[in-house]
C-alpha cells in the first residue's frame, strides 16, 4: 500500500498555483494520446482517450497528436480534437508487442515533445503503460477519472481500493502519463482537422524478446472491456445448465456475459467472465445483475458501471443496495419475460 | 531455479474503506491485512514450481515493519525466505525502485508479481520493475510454464488469450488462473511453526523517489435509493431503462 502521506515536493513548494506549465518556452508543447486499433479501425475507448485529451490540451494551452499502429486513415480523430495522428507501419509491429510498442510510444512523445501522454485502460494499454513510464520517466496514474483540478501542480482524480475511494494524486514529473479509466469521460466532440503523417520509429531487437504465438480470440462476441451492457449472473442460476437464457438476453441487448467469482470457481463459466474485485472491472453503461447477492468484492468491481439492473428472489439482497432498479422474482420467469418484452420493444423501436 | 515473489500487504477484501487526518491517511482502524489475492496466486504458482522443479521461493514486500506478518504468512504457505525493504511504500515507481535492487542483486530466474494490488490498483509495478532491470515481462499472465531457460506464458487479453514465449530472467503480473483457487493454501500449523525458523531479512532501502504523491482521498457520493419494479410489470423497467437512464 502506497497511501502514506508523502511530503509535499521540492518542486512545487513555493510555487503551488503560480507557475504556468506552458511557461516553459522553446520547444512547443503537445498532449500525445495513443489510440488502439484494430483491423484498421479504432476502438471506442480510443476516441475517448481522444476527447479526454483534447480536454488536457485545453487546459495547457497546446495541441493533440494521436499515434496509432497498423492504419494509414485518420478516421474520426478529427471530431474528438486530434489534430494530427502518426501512423506507424511496420510488417514487426503488426502483432501487438508491450516492450516494442511501448519504445515506439516513446520514441513519438520524444519527437512531440509531449507533456503528457494518454492512454486508456485496455489490457494492452495497461500492459504496455508501466514500460512507457519508465521510459519516459513519466510520473504514471492510472484509472483516472476526470480531467486535472489544477494544471500546477498537477492534481488528477483516480479511483483506488478497487473503485471503494478516490484519490487526488499529484504527479511530480515533468512528463505525465495518465490511463484513462473506461467510460469515466465519455466521448466529447470537438472536430478540428486532422492530418495523418508516418512515424518511422527505430526498432531495437530486445523488444522482440517476448514472442507471441498465438491469440485465442472469440470474434463473434462482445467483450466485457468493450461493452456498453453487461449481463452478469451468479450461483442464483443453479447450474450451467441454466445460462440459455441469460445468453438469449444479452443477444438481445447486444451485451457481453459474465458472471460471479464463484460461478466461475465451479467452472459453470469460463474464468474471463469473473468480475469482481478479484476478476474484471466492469465499467459498462448497463450492468445486469441476476440471481448475484452484491457481496462486496462483487460491488467492488462493478461499482463503476453507470446504471444497475438487480434481479433477485430475496428482498434483502444486499445488492439492491447499490442498484438502480430493482426486481424482486425469480430469475426463472422473470429473465425470459424480459426477453419476450425487450424483443417486442426492439421491434417497436428498430 | 530461484524465483522472487513481490507481495503487496493489503486491507482484506471486506475491509470498509474510511480516511482519517482531514482525507489524506487511510484509516486503519479495524481493517484487516491479507496477502494481495493477485500475489497469492502467484505465491501458489512458485511453490507449485519448489515441489515439482526444485525452485527455491523467496518472497519480498517494501514495507514498514507492520507488514512482516504477511511475510511470515507467506514463509507459513512455503516460501524459503523473506525480504522486507524496510521503507514505506510511496508510490508505485519508488517501490519499483526497491524491488529493482533486491532483483539485480538476487540473480532471479523469475519474478512472480501481481497485475495490480487491490489497495493501490496502479497496476504499474511489475512492468516498472521489468523496464528497470531489463527483463522479459508478460503482464495479465493466467499460465506459466518452465521448460529449462524458456517460460511459456498465457496473458489474458481483452475477450481471449494469447500464449507467447520468453527467454529467462522473466517478470510477470499473474492473477487467477495461475492456479486454480481450490489450489490455493491456507498456512496449517506445521507451516506456521516453521515460518519461525525460517529466515526474515530486512534491509535498508536504496536511494529513490517517488514520483506521485496522494493529496487526498475522497469516497464516493452516497447512492440513491433503488427504484423497486414489479416483476410483473416488466415494461416499466423497459421504459425507465429507455426514457430515464437512457441506456437501452
Ligand atoms: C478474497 C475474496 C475475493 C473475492 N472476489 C470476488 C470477486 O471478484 N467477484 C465476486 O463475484 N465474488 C468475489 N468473492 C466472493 C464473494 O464474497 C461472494 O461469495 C460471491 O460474490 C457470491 O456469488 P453469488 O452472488 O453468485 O452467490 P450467492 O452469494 O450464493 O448469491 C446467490 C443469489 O442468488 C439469489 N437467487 C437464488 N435463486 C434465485 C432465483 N431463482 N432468481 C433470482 N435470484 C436468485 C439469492 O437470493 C442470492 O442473493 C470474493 C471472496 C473473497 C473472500
Ligand atoms: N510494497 C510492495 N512490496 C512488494 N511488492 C509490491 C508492493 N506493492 C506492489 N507490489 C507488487 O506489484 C504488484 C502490482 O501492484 P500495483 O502496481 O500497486 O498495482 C502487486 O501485486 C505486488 O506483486
Amino acid at each position: 500500500m502506497y497511501l502514506v502521506r508523502f511530503r509535499e515536493s521540492e518542486h512545487h513548494k513555493n510555487k503551488a498555483g503560480t507557475i504556468k506549465v506552458t511557461a516553459i518556452k522553446n520547444k512547443i508543447m503537445s498532449v500525445l494520446v495513443y489510440t488502439e486499433s484494430e483491423n484498421g479501425a479504432f476502438k471506442k475507448t480510443s476516441y475517448e482517450v481522444a476527447s479526454y485529451a483534447k480536454g488536457i490540451a485545453a487546459m495547457l494551452g497546446t495541441d493533440v497528436t494521436a499515434i496509432a499502429f497498423n492504419t494509414s486513415d485518420a478516421g474520426e480523430l478529427g471530431t474528438y480534437g486530434v489534430n494530427k495522428l502518426l501512423t506507424v507501419n511496420d510488417s514487426k509491429l503488426e502483432k501487438f508487442t508491450a516492450a516494442a510498442y511501448a519504445d515506439v510510444i516513446a520514441q513519438a512523445a520524444k519527437q512531440e515533445n509531449a507533456q503528457v501522454v494518454v492512454i486508456s485502460s485496455t489490457a494492452d494499454s495497461k500492459y504496455l503503460g508501466s514500460l512507457l513510464s519508465v521510459h519516459l520517466k513519466a510520473g504514471y496514474v492510472t484509472n483516472v477519472t476526470a480531467l486535472p483540478e489544477s494544471a500546477s501542480p498537477f492534481v488528477v482524480k483516480r479511483t483506488v481500493y478497487t473503485n471503494k475511494a478516490f484519490s487526488n494524486t499529484q504527479v511530480n514529473t515533468d512528463v505525465k502519463l495518465l490511463g484513462l479509466s473506461k467510460n469515466a469521460y465519455g466521448l466529447k466532440e470537438n472536430t478540428v482537422s486532422c492530418a495523418a503523417e508516418a512515424f518511422a520509429p527505430t526498432l531495437n531487437e530486445n523488444d522482440f524478446n517476448v514472442k507471441v504465438q498465438s491469440v485465442d480470440k472469440a470474434t463473434d462476441k462482445v467483450t466485457i472491456a468493450d461493452a456498453e451492457v453487461v449481463v452478469s449472473a451468479g450461483r442464483g442460476m443453479k447450474g450451467p445448465e441454466n445460462w440459455g437464457m441469460i445468453e438469449e438476453l444479452a443477444d438481445v441487448l447486444g451485451a457481453a456475459t459474465a458472471c460471479s467469482k464463484p460461478v466461475s470457481d465451479l467452472g459453470w463459466r469460463p474464468h474471463g467472465e469473473h468480475v469482481g474485485q478479484t476478476g474484471k472491472p466492469v465499467a459498462s453503461n448497463l450492468y445486469i445483475a441476476i440471481g448475484i447477492s452484491g457481496a462486496i468484492q462483487h460491488l467492488a468491481g462493478i461499482n463503476s458501471s453507470k446504471v444497475k439492473v438487480v434481479i433477485n428472489t430475496d428482498p434483502e439482497a444486499p445488492f439492491f443496495k447499490a442498484a438502480d432498479y430493482g426486481v424482486v422474482g425469480d430469475a426463472f420467469e422473470v429473465v425470459p419475460a424480459l426477453i419476450e418484452k425487450l424483443k417486442a420493444f426492439k421491434a417497436a423501436n428498430a | 531455479m530461484k524465483i522472487l515473489v513481490c507481495i503487496s500487504h493489503v486491507p482484506d477484501t471486506t475491509s470498509k474503506i474510511n480516511f482519517t487526518e482531514n482525507n489524506t491517511t487511510f484509516d486503519t482502524n479495524g481493517v484487516q491485512y491479507v496477502i494481495n489475492p493477485n500475489d497469492e496466486f502467484g505465491l501458489t504458482r512458485a511453490i507449485w514450481f519448489q515441489e515439482k522443479q526444485g525452485a527455491t521461493v523467496e518472497v519480498v514486500t517494501v514495507g514498514t515493519a507492520e507488514v512482516e506478518p504477511t511475510l511470515r504468512k507467506a514463509l507459513a504457505i512455503g516460501a524459503n525466505s523473506a525480504i522486507r525493504v524496510d521503507m514505506p511504500a510511496l508510490d508505485g515507481y519508488a517501490v519499483a525502485q526497491q524491488l529493482a535492487a533486491v532483483v539485480k542483486n538476487g540473480g532471479y530466474d523469475l519474478v512472480i508479481a501481481g497485475r495490480e494490488s487491490i489497495d493501490y490498483n496502479g497496476g504499474m509495478v511489475p512492468g516498472m520493475l521489468a523496464a528497470m532491470t531489463g527483463a522479459n515481462f508478460v503482464n495479465t499472465c493466467i499460465s506459466l510454464e518452465i521448460d529449462g531457460t524458456t517460460a511459456t506464458t498465457v496473458r489474458e487479453i481483452d475477450g481471449g488469450k494469447e500464449t507467447a514465449t520468453a527467454a529467462l530472467p522473466l517478470i510477470i503480473g499473474g492473477q487467477k488462473g495461475l492456479v486454480e483457487e481450490s489450489d490455493l493454501r491456507i498456512p496449517n500449523m506445521r507451516g506456521i511453526m516453521m515460518a519461525r525458523q525460517k529466515p526474515l531479512n530486512v534491509v535498508p532501502p536504496v536511494d529513490s523517489n517517488a514520483e506521485t504523491q496522494t493529496v487526498s482521498f475522497e469516497k464516493p457520493a452516497a447512492k440513491g435509493a433503488v427504484t423497486l419494479v414489479d416483476a410483473g410489470n416488466l415494461d416499466q423497467l423497459i421504459d425507465l431503462l429507455h426514457n430515464e437512464a437512457k441506456v437501452i
